[in-house]
């Protein structure tokens, strides 16, 4: 049994159980601080259909401000972010979020900018967008950016919707979209929402796609193939040139999902590899926070052929006749656009925080940020290869998979890995995806994590992998040390609950 | 796991018993091992008509969805609707607490296209997930 | 830099462990042909404080003071409170809750934000967030044709914020689902409901109003969902301005089938657009077709209640006939924010900050002589305000609102004028000072 003060960080510290917030509070209790009108009190009733009105909501919580406070401040408590620990989840690139950008996207400027101001009142909104859009371009070899898109998924939708947009200028949409079997389960699915048939492509034995495959589906009715590039498995695509010059020969294009990027900014650009359009995840590899599950940003870089077919409103720098200074503005006058993805612009705050993490690195420090993950990954595989399966042999980037194969000789499976994982105070890495590689643990260090936190990672699933062995059980039992151990999700879905209801609405 | 010889079985893994005109349709045991426990499952209405080959439901676990194939063309003629409330059936009986729909076939002879369990289960060897 | 923790010395040790002789060497694998020869065009590396100052520069070339405007994005005041319980870096730092038993905290916020939106919206189901209102929007319009397959139209009112107009068209092109659009009525401001009704028939798969409206107008919900229904489609209603739902019925109490739309009014600032947070919220039957994340309630192994993501197959459905919606993200962060927004303000409180806008948006309609329009407002009113009276605004520092002529045409010289508990009585007496002349 692992003797946990010795072998993790820290110890258990004091968790405080709290209920609902709508099963706490009193009859008349507010947390508010409110101005009064200050214009004559006229009734709602007296002017207004009574059908259209409703008095006070039965059910809203009746709290003071500091319980409010101290709610939330004890749910805080039971989460694991980045911030407590490594977070080493493959193809998420969970990075540290630097504090800075925190404060500088609450400037007042930032966030209490109208989307519907006049431009003369957001010159410095539509220059932060402007600079950040071309600091992108470059960095992945694109000729412009759209920052419009929600995030990576959105991205994907927004790549799509433009590369239809491409065939149908030249007469026929076509019909297939080609994504290789490692690709992230948003891609078939975005491919179905632009209204094209996903077709599945194997990959090579040694993990990345072959030519000889692309070549064997590819027709007329090919619009193009959606890869990852390093792919799902950390390997790079090395075919990559060649499969585009396949595709590009039968008028098809290469979409790339960019959410690997991190193992190659600084260093190569998908832009030069003969991609046509890739979406960026800002909160990835440009570590703005992920917010217990968002908000993200999915800008789309795209060559010059895909430029018309931008989403509105694209941001434009205006130079001035005479000695002024520039002018920026949002552009809504593009015939061949895809329209518009998001009721604004953007997520501009999420722009802020990517923008000032580019200007802090410079272009020294966004080489190093690939290098150094590739480094840690490539530290951290050299640390676990005698402990657990690898399924590739072929030189990973910036994340490495294994597998549990050599645990479930014991009866410990990926899961179990994962969940005692949490018992030595890490958050456990992707499991269970790619789906090629059963089984499969995808860790991604990052840069951020020192050699220290990298090694303890090592040493905790080293620990692991003999506990494995010597006490299976223990493994199986994990998690042990949390609030909570494992849920019931078989319950979850057969008896949905999915809201806290009034007395009165109890059936 | 269990292949009773008294029925059929296709590709999709779902298994048709004859009764007469009227065809019991369900899931196989390999299907509801690989989906895990089934947290739903959404039928076809009595009268509704399905064809061979084509989706007539799905069926879901916490971890994936899979369409329901027919195995024959007809007429729905009868529904097993206490496996909405209690789809966990599927699991713990495939072949018969777990039947799903019945259908009156039009053409008897669909049957003959089906493989019988030794077939299915040489199937299920040479896919090998 | 200060990110990246490695010296020198801890790059020779792991180089050597790894045995690689150079960190360049470590990119083996991709081809020589495909690598960057050059440096990055890009500024070069700069500090903090220098960073900061620059920064500040740009902010401050943007306009903070609160403009009277809305037209989808409300100027409301956010508790200190909130703000500093987002700070928390447990809250902001956590990735998506995956691993339930260390995200508790997340997972509770998100059973509690759904449940406030049900409370809202008068709806039985509401999902974890998404992405913004109009792609709430566009993913209604997706969910009624899901459901009814043979059923091709979507009716949209021409009052419906002309982005979520614009949004759904995006989604829509490429499943070919055609869309109709209805006028609204030229005194009221509303959607005349036996309009509607002529343009539902049985390729209607839903009609979609907004509630209040671009013009900031509650609509008919009960008569357009009785029209909707009689056609056997969907309705739904989209709401930019969920404040309004502290004093206005909720659209499921109305009979609409789904409501969705924004909810940054609570919690979260303008931020120049983005992140928003939009919502989702639908009749019970609709829950397997549902967008996006659930979370749910259940036990752990020791019987103690715990919540987690749940249904989540359909987020990655792959059947191709029926694709669901392709989201990954909720706006988990954002939907944070408004759920302790929500808390703060509390039953009371919702009901109060409600009245406070609608009061002081009343003031600023009689004294601006009665707004173009007669049907019933919330804190957006429409008045004519020609090229010399937004002149005098700008020149008292107002931003008076939003000519409604390039979204309108017939609307030319009017103004879309928003009026919340940010401008006080003085302010408002400014703005209507100058709109008269």
């Amino acid at each position: 049994m692992t003797d946990f003060p010795k072998t993790s960080p820290g110890a258990s510290g004091l968790q405080l159980r709290e209920g609902l917030l709508f099963e706490a509070g009193t009859p008349g209790r507010k947390g508010a601080s409110l101005p009064a009108a200050g214009v004559p009190d006229v009734d709602p009733a007296a002017e207004l259909p009574a059908e259209l009105l409703r008095g006070e909501i039965d059910g809203m919580p009746e709290l003071s401000e500091p319980e409010v406070v101290r709610h939330f401040v004890r749910l805080s408590q039971w989460n694991y972010g980045i911030d407590s620990g490594p977070y080493p989840l493959g193809s998420c690139t969970m990075k540290y979020n630097p504090k800075s950008s925190e404060a500088f996207a609450r400037l007042g400027g930032f966030a209490q900018a109208h989307p519907m101001l006049p431009e003369e009142d957001c010159q410095g909104a539509l220059q932060l967008g402007h600079e950040l859009e071309r600091a992108l371009s470059e960095i992945a070899g694109f000729a412009a950016t759209t920052l419009q898109p929600a995030a990576g998924a959105q991205g994907e939708l927004c790549g799509l919707l433009m590369i239809r947009a491409y065939h149908q200028a030249r007469g026929n949409p076509r019909k297939k979209v080609l994504v290789p079997d490692t690709a992230h389960g948003t891609n078939p699915a975005t491919v179905t929402l632009a209204g094209y048939q996903a077709v599945k492509l194997p990959s090579g034995k040694d993990g990345v796609v072959e030519p000889a495959a692309v070549a064997a589906a590819l027709d007329e009715d090919v619009a193009a193939l959606m890869m990852t590039n390093p792919n799902t498995l950390g390997l790079f695509e090395r075919n990559v040139r060649e499969i585009a010059d396949l595709l590009h020969a039968k008028g098809a294009l290469l979409y790339n999902d960019g959410a690997n990027l991190n193992a190659l900014v600084g260093v190569a650009r998908p832009g030069d590899m003969g991609v046509d359009v890739m979406h960026f995840n800002l909160h990835k590899t440009f570590a703005t926070p992920h917010g217990g599950g968002g908000p993200g940003s999915g800008p789309v870089g795209v060559v010059e052929a895909l430029v018309p077919f931008l989403p509105i409103p694209t941001i434009r720098k205006i130079l001035p006749h005479e000695h002024g200074p520039a002018h920026f503005s949002l552009d809504f006058d593009r015939p061949k656009s895809i329209g518009r993805l998001r009721t604004f612009w953007g997520n501009f705050g999420m722009w802020v925080r990517a923008y000032a993490l580019i200007r802090e690195w410079g272009p020294e420090g966004v080489r190093k940020t690939a290098q150094l993950a590739v480094l840690n990954a490539s530290y951290l595989r050299k640390l676990l290869e005698g402990d657990y399966h690898l399924p590739f042999s072929a030189a990973s980037l910036h994340e490495v998979i294994f597998s549990d194969r050599k645990q479930r000789d014991h009866g410990v499976s990926a899961l179990d890995i994962a969940k005692r994982l949490i018992d030595h105070g890490f958050h456990p890495p992707t499991i269970y995806f790619p789906l090629v590689v059963p089984g499969a643990l995808m860790i991604e260090p990052t840069e951020t994590e020192s050699p220290e936190a990298v090694e303890a990672l090592a040493a905790a699933l080293k620990a692991i992998a003999r506990e494995a062995v010597e006490d299976p059980k223990a493994v199986q039992a994990a998690p042990t040390r949390t609030l909570v151990r494992r849920l019931d999700e078989v319950r979850a879905a057969r008896q949905p609950v999915l809201r806290w209801k009034p007395k009165a609405a109890e059936r | 796991m269990a292949y009773p010889d008294d029925l059929k079985y296709t590709k999709d893994h779902e298994w048709a018993r004859p009764n007469g005109k009227v065809v019991t349709v369900g899931i196989t045991d390999f299907a509801q091992d690989h989906l895990g426990d089934v947290v739903y499952v959404e039928l076809p209405k009595v009268g509704e008509q399905v064809k061979k080959g084509e989706p007539f439901g799905v069926v879901e676990s916490t971890k994936a969805v899979s369409e329901l194939f027919a195995p024959v063309s007809g007429k729905v003629v009868e529904v097993n609707t206490p496996l909405v409330d209690g789809p966990e059936s599927i699991n713990e009986d495939p072949y018969e607490e777990g039947w799903m729909i019945q259908v009156e076939v039009d053409d008897a002879k669909e049957l003959d296209g089906l493989m019988t369990a030794d077939a299915y289960q040489k199937f299920l060897a040479e896919s090998e997930e | 830099m200060r990110y990246h923790p490695h010296t020198d010395a801890d790059v020779r040790r792991m180089l050597a462990a790894v045995g690689a002789p150079s960190l360049e060497a470590l990119f083996a694998s991709i081809p020589e042909g495909l690598k960057l020869k050059r440096p990055l065009r890009l500024p070069d590396a700069i500090d903090e404080h220098a960073l900061g100052d620059y920064l500040a520069g740009l902010a401050g070339k943007n306009r903070a003071a609160p403009p009277f405007l809305g037209a989808g994005a409300y100027p409301h005041h956010v508790p200190a409170a909130v703000d500093q319980l987002l700070l928390r870096s447990e809250f902001y730092t956590a990735y998506t809750p995956y691993q339930p038993e260390v995200a508790q905290g997340t997972l509770q916020a998100i059973f509690e934000f759904q449940t406030f939106v049900c409370l809202l919206t008068g709806l039985e189901v509401a999902n974890a967030s998404m992405y913004d209102g109009a792609t709430a929007c566009a993913e209604a319009a997706l969910l009624a044709l899901r459901l009814h397959r043979e059923r091709r139209k979507v009716v949209l009112s021409r009052a419906l914020h002309p982005a979520y107009r614009d949004v759904v068209h995006t989604y829509l092109v490429p499943g070919g689902a055609e869309i109709e659009l209805v006028p609204y009525d030229a005194k009221t401001g509303r959607t005349d409901p036996a309009v509607l009704a002529r343009a539902l028939d049985a390729k209607t798969a839903i009609a979609i109003l907004g509630s209040p409206n671009f013009f900031g107008i509650v609509e008919d919900v009960k008569s357009a969902a009785a029209a909707a229904h009689a056609a056997g489609a969907l309705l739904g209603v989209a709401v930019t301005e969920p404040l309004s739902l502290g004093m206005f019925a909720g659209p499921g109490d109305l009979g609409a089938d789904i409501a969705m739309g924004e909810l940054s009014s609570f919690g979260n600032g303008l931020n120049y657009g983005g992140p928003g947070v939009g919502f989702f919220a639908a009749r019970e039957a609709f829950l397997r077709q549902l967008p996006g994340r659930l979370c749910g309630e259940t036990v752990d192994l020791d019987g103690r209640r715990a919540f987690v993501l749940t249904l989540s197959t359909r987020e990655q459905h792959i059947r191709r006939e029926n694709a669901t919606s392709n989201i990954c993200t909720n706006n988990g962060l954002c939907a944070l924010a408004a759920t302790i927004h929500l808390a703060i303000l509390g039953k009371a409180g919702l009901r109060e900050l409600a009245l406070v806008n609608w009061r002081r948006a009343h003031y600023a309609r009689h004294a601006l002589g009665g707004g173009r329009f007669s049907g019933p407002g919330f804190n957006e009113l429409v008045v004519p305000a020609d090229g010399a009276a937004l002149a005098r605004a700008r020149e008292r520092g107002l931003v008076p609102g939003l000519p409604l002529g390039r979204f309108y045409p017939e609307l030319e010289g009017q103004l879309l004028t928003c009026v919340t508990e940010l401008h006080d009585r003085a302010r408002i007496d400014s703005l209507v000072e100058a709109l008269r002349g």
